[in-house]
């Protein structure tokens, strides 16, 4: 009997430890290991092209000779587009990987996790992709940085470009309801209005995220018979969007204003239906002309027999930040990575970038243009390059936007 | 005028691939009795293979057509083969197990379709002839949309000539009202559930094809339509292809005009209406009543043995192995790590979830599909205390069961009238409708960005001492569920659950004590959502979504829902293998894969090991299994009339 019982209860103590028991591996004394961690299931169209990005400037810096005289090591992990998950999966990379630092993820709720987990467990966090302004204003603390500029930058360049036009006078907005959605709208809204005070917006649409009911939107919208439409849907939304709005007339004689919609993840999969002749924030990368885009182009294609995306652009940069990070630290000391952080500047492919200190907003700007259609492809004409630094709130707002 | 004519077509018109795919579900339901979760998957896969046949064939007039009706027909084939090969071997399994196989399912297809179509969203063709637009008093209205508008009757026309102008309709209509007496006049059951898995799953493969003019393929479709599809399927009645027909038009004008009206309503309104139409008539628009003894006849269960020697003594040692873990963590912290407190921690913390959702569905036999309100419910209740009350952590624990027990005696007032199928759907409804509340009410919720910084008081704050609350409170509250099951309490629900007239008879309130244990199980639900909070530091709508009630579920269901040691065995496995697998890139086709070779292997779920050979012999065995009263358990399978 007895025999048996302590049988029953070894089988059941095996299955459990068997699942706990995590070897800790040995820590190469030559290596940096940076935990990276994105939504590489739930959305890949947008991250397996960051992933890419990161690892080519990993790859680029180990072949000059890493940094501090040790290996960058990108230690990868799919964090299944769920906050609780990625909060996990960090402590196991603190934990288990003992990484330096971590970075990554895209979508804001995400972010917003992370970030909260990084200021509890001290530890460092470079949001590369997430949007949300809260991520370094209202929730921001001192261990979190974002590189990509923010709705509130990327609406805000948009609605200084919208308010040039002297005929669009009634605006309707259509985003996605959550809170990337809502924060696209408020901020243009807001820069709008001040910029042009004879503007009025007749009505905003909310469609579910990924669940447009596009043809009845285009009917919501057109009955407010608005001048200019600030569109901030995307993805699976923005093709129905563009197809139903288009064939139901919608866009003719209106001034159309897209956040994001320029970048290659959300304009390429529309192919020869890509919009045209709308105000847009994107990434025309074949066009790009400066000395270190083209280096950077070149790698790209050439590493991953593919073109960059914004997620690579931005994948890259926020390797190359960390490379120039840990030069400034010359530690991987999370307080003095932390201080080195804060004011850091260095040179990528999209032009000189540095990390306010005041919020920990990195001045990444982003390009702004007119769609048009080029070979049956959708991609950006008359854009320009706008540096984030102009077009974020001054020191003294921006200490107010921030608690801390 | 013309804004008014418009808006009605094109509610009409998107109201087209909704009935297409909540006829097949509603079909499949009818027949089979399977709440097939892949349904969505299929509809995904008609659009995606839709768009290779298209491009295959070539988008002629008449070459367009046929590339999507082939694109429905192989995912019937699809359909079939899951038949085959996966359902046909687990129809004697408890009822709602082959909802696991269907999870399994999903999953496998995400992976494979992420594998052959790649990760781009693909646009849908265009529809030859139908590529512009109709001038309708002044407003113009896409050509395609009077194409779609067309395509519905027509497809109702059909399946009704097909289903009773045509012998085989006729057999199913006849397995429909009773499978029994269908199956004792000598008709082949297998082939006609085969049959009504090709038709159920083409018409979703249809309903994803037809959609793709207007829209195109993306990965994230299967879960976006299941909901709504379910939806739809409720409101008209489960198993009435007439009723699917009204709900399809009536939700596709609510949307399209509710989207005018209340901008904001797009998450809501679905759920709204269901929850209004099965609180004012639970089977639905044109359903009809089931009517008792005419569903799936299990065999009765055996009753609950309080715990045994051996079962006491594997208690012990697991509560000694969990008491110790930290204590072997610091004496050698390179074998057991610092993240494997953080897994077990999270292990424990589904647990208790699990368990609470099985003290309902178990001994209860109420199977909830919306258990994840109660979990959100009490992450929130503890979070938001957090957030305005600035409440320490001791306070915001006892209000998170607290939250969550309000919601449930306010969500169970309504549900514990219904039974059955229709009970698992108004909870579905009122969970969902609680998500969007979270989701909506930024201001005081966070909305998507939810509430941050819910970290433990300082002397929790170490990872140690917070391993140690989370096991205090799980032991606890599966302990404190166990004990009232085998209070009179736990046997009068039972006798409800075996049998509702005679529990009635002998003077008991059936319905009162329903409402108590989904209260309590809601309180528990809660109590694992803040320690869940607590141990991630944050709380996002996610807590309460769709998914997370199912996961708990899939626990339950696959841990084995006549045991209560099945739902502690079944979140462990699930979370454990889940966290296994996340570092693969495929992790999600293989998780599926296992699941489904789990489901082929031990139909009774894991806790059916216990019922083989090596089970018995080490005293594992379930309570049933010896007097072989058990349901599948060899000796019980064989007089049972199984259907296939």
């Amino acid at each position: 009997m007895i025999v048996k019982h302590v049988l029953t209860a070894g089988v059941a103590l095996g299955v459990l430890s068997g699942g706990l028991a995590t070897g800790l591996p040995a820590l190469a004394a030559g290596e940096i290991k940076i935990g990276d961690i994105n939504s590489y299931t739930r959305l890949p169209a947008h991250t397996i092209p960051y992933r890419r990005g990161a690892t080519l400037a990993i790859e680029e810096i180990n072949k000059a000779g890493g940094v501090l005289g040790k290996k960058l090591v990108f230690v990868s992990r799919d964090d299944q587009g769920k906050p609780g998950e990625a909060v996990k999966v960090a402590e196991q990379l603190r934990s288990r990987d003992k990484v330096a630092l971590v970075s990554g993820s895209l979508f804001s709720h995400i972010g917003l996790a992370l970030a909260s987990w990084a200021k509890q467990r001290k530890t460092l966090y470079l949001a590369a992709e997430p949007l949300a302004d809260a991520l370094v204003w209202a929730k921001g603390n001192n261990y979190t940085f974002r590189l990509r500029p923010s709705t509130y930058m990327q609406a805000a360049m948009l609605a200084a470009e919208a308010a040039k036009n002297k005929n669009a006078k009634r605006w309707a907005t259509i985003a996605p309801n959550y809170a990337y959605g809502k924060d696209a709208v408020a901020a243009f809204k807001r820069i709008l209005t001040k910029l042009r005070p004879d503007v009025t917006f007749v009505g905003s649409q909310w469609p579910g995220l990924f669940k447009i009911d596009a043809g009845a939107e285009v009917q919501a919208l057109a009955a407010l018979k608005p001048d200019g439409i600030y569109n901030v849907t995307f993805g699976g939304d923005l093709a129905k969007f563009v197809r139903e709005g288009r064939t139901r007339g919608l866009f003719k004689g209106k001034l159309m204003v897209g956040l994001l919609t320029g970048e290659p993840e959300y304009i390429d999969p529309l192919k020869g239906e890509a919009p045209v002749g709308w105000l847009v924030t994107g990434y025309p990368w074949q066009d790009i002309k400066t000395a270190a885009h083209k280096k950077f182009l070149a790698a790209y294609q050439a590493r991953w027999k593919d073109y960059p995306r914004i997620g690579s652009i931005v994948g890259y940069n926020t390797m190359l930040a960390i490379a120039a990070m840990l030069k400034k630290a010359g530690s991987t000391d999370t307080d003095k990575m932390v201080a080195a952080m804060k004011g850091l500047s260095f040179d990528a492919p999209t032009g000189p970038i540095t990390f306010r200190a005041v919020d920990h907003q990195s001045t990444m700007g982003a390009y702004v243009g007119w769609t048009v259609l080029k070979d049956g492809k959708g991609t950006m004409e008359r854009w320009q390059y706008l540096d984030g630094a102009d077009y974020l709130p001054s020191v003294e707002e921006t200490k107010k936007l921030r608690k801390q | 005028m013309g804004d008014f004519v418009v808006t009605l077509l094109t509610g009409l018109s998107s109201a087209a691939a909704l009935f297409l795919v909540a006829s097949g579900l509603s079909i499949i339901f009818g027949v089979t009795r399977i709440v097939n979760f892949a349904h969505g998957s299929f509809y995904m896969l008609g659009a995606y293979v839709g768009v290779t046949t298209v491009q295959t064939i070539g988008g002629g007039a008449v070459g367009f057509w046929v590339a999507i009706l082939l694109a429905a027909a192989l995912v019937g084939l699809i359909g079939v083969a899951m038949e085959v090969l996966l359902l046909r071997r687990i129809y004697r399994a408890p009822e709602l197990f082959q909802l696991i196989a269907t999870f399994g399912v999903i999953l496998v297809i995400q992976d494979v379709t992420l594998w052959i179509w790649g990760s781009e969203d693909l646009v849908g063709p265009r529809a030859p002839g139908f590529t512009g637009a109709v001038t309708i008093l002044g407003q113009r209205l896409p050509e395609y949309d009077l194409v779609l508008i067309a395509v519905s009757p027509l497809v109702l026309a059909g399946l009704w000539l097909l289903f009773n102008r045509t012998r085989w309709g006729t057999l199913v209509r006849a397995a429909t009202l009773d499978r029994q007496m269908v199956s004792a006049l000598g008709v082949n059951q297998r082939w006609l559930f085969t049959g009504v898995l090709f038709l159920g799953s083409a018409l979703a493969g249809l309903g994803g094809a037809i959609q793709l003019p207007k829209g195109g393929a993306d990965l994230l479709m299967d879960f976006n339509i299941i909901a709504a599809a379910f939806v739809v399927v409720v409101v008209g009645g489960m198993g009435s292809i007439g009723g699917a027909f009204l709900a399809a038009i009536l939700i596709g004008l609510l949307q399209t005009f509710g989207i005018q009206i209340f901008p904001n309503s797009t998450l809501i309104l679905m759920f709204l209406v269901m929850a209004v139409v099965l609180i004012f008539r639970p089977w639905g628009l044109l359903g009809r009543p089931e009517i008792p003894g005419h569903g799936v006849v299990e065999a009765p269960e055996a009753p609950l043995r309080p715990a045994g020697r051996a079962l006491r003594t594997m208690g012990a040692l697991v509560l000694a192995f969990l008491l110790l873990l930290p204590v072997a963590h610091l004496i050698a912290p390179s074998v057991v790590g610092d993240f494997s407190l953080v897994l077990t921690i999270e292990i424990l913390i589904f647990v208790l979830f699990a368990v609470a959702l099985h003290f309902i569905m178990g001994p209860g036999g109420m199977v909830s599909f919306g258990h994840a309100a109660f979990f959100g419910g009490g992450a929130y209740g503890a979070a938001l205390l957090v957030k305005f009350a600035d409440a320490p952590m001791e306070i915001a624990f006892w209000a998170a069961p607290a939250g969550a027990a309000l919601l449930a005696i306010l969500f169970g007032w309504f549900c514990v009238r219904l039974t059955g199928v229709y009970f698992a759907m108004l909870t579905l409804a009122f969970a969902q409708i609680a998500w969007s509340i979270v989701f909506q009410w930024g201001e005081v919720t966070g909305g998507d960005d939810g509430i941050l910084g819910t970290w433990p008081s300082d002397w929790a704050s170490s990872r140690v001492a917070y391993y140690y609350l989370t096991v205090g409170f799980t032991v606890a509250g599966i302990l404190a569920m166990r004990r009232m099951l085998f209070a009179p309490f736990g046997y009068t629900l039972r006798a409800g659950r075996d049998s509702p007239l005679r529990a009635a008879a002998i003077g008991i309130d059936l319905k009162r004590h329903q409402w108590i244990a989904f209260t309590i199980s809601g309180a528990f639900a809660g109590l694992a959502g803040a320690l869940f909070v607590y141990s991630k530091g944050s709380v996002f709508p996610t807590s309460m979504e769709i998914a997370r009630s199912f996961d708990a579920l899939l626990m339950v269901l696959l841990g084995g829902v006549h045991s209560l040691i099945g739902p502690i065995v079944g979140a462990t496995a699930l979370t454990w293998l889940n966290d296994l697998f996340s570092e693969l890139s495929y992790w999600r086709f293989l998780l599926g894969a296992t699941i489904i070779g789990l489901v082929l292997l031990l139909p009774n779920g894991l806790v059916g090991l216990g019922d083989s050979w090596a089970g018995r012999r080490l005293g594992l065995a379930s309570p049933g299994s010896e007097s072989g009263a058990g349901p599948g358990s060899e000796s019980g399978a064989s007089d049972r009339e199984a259907p296939a």
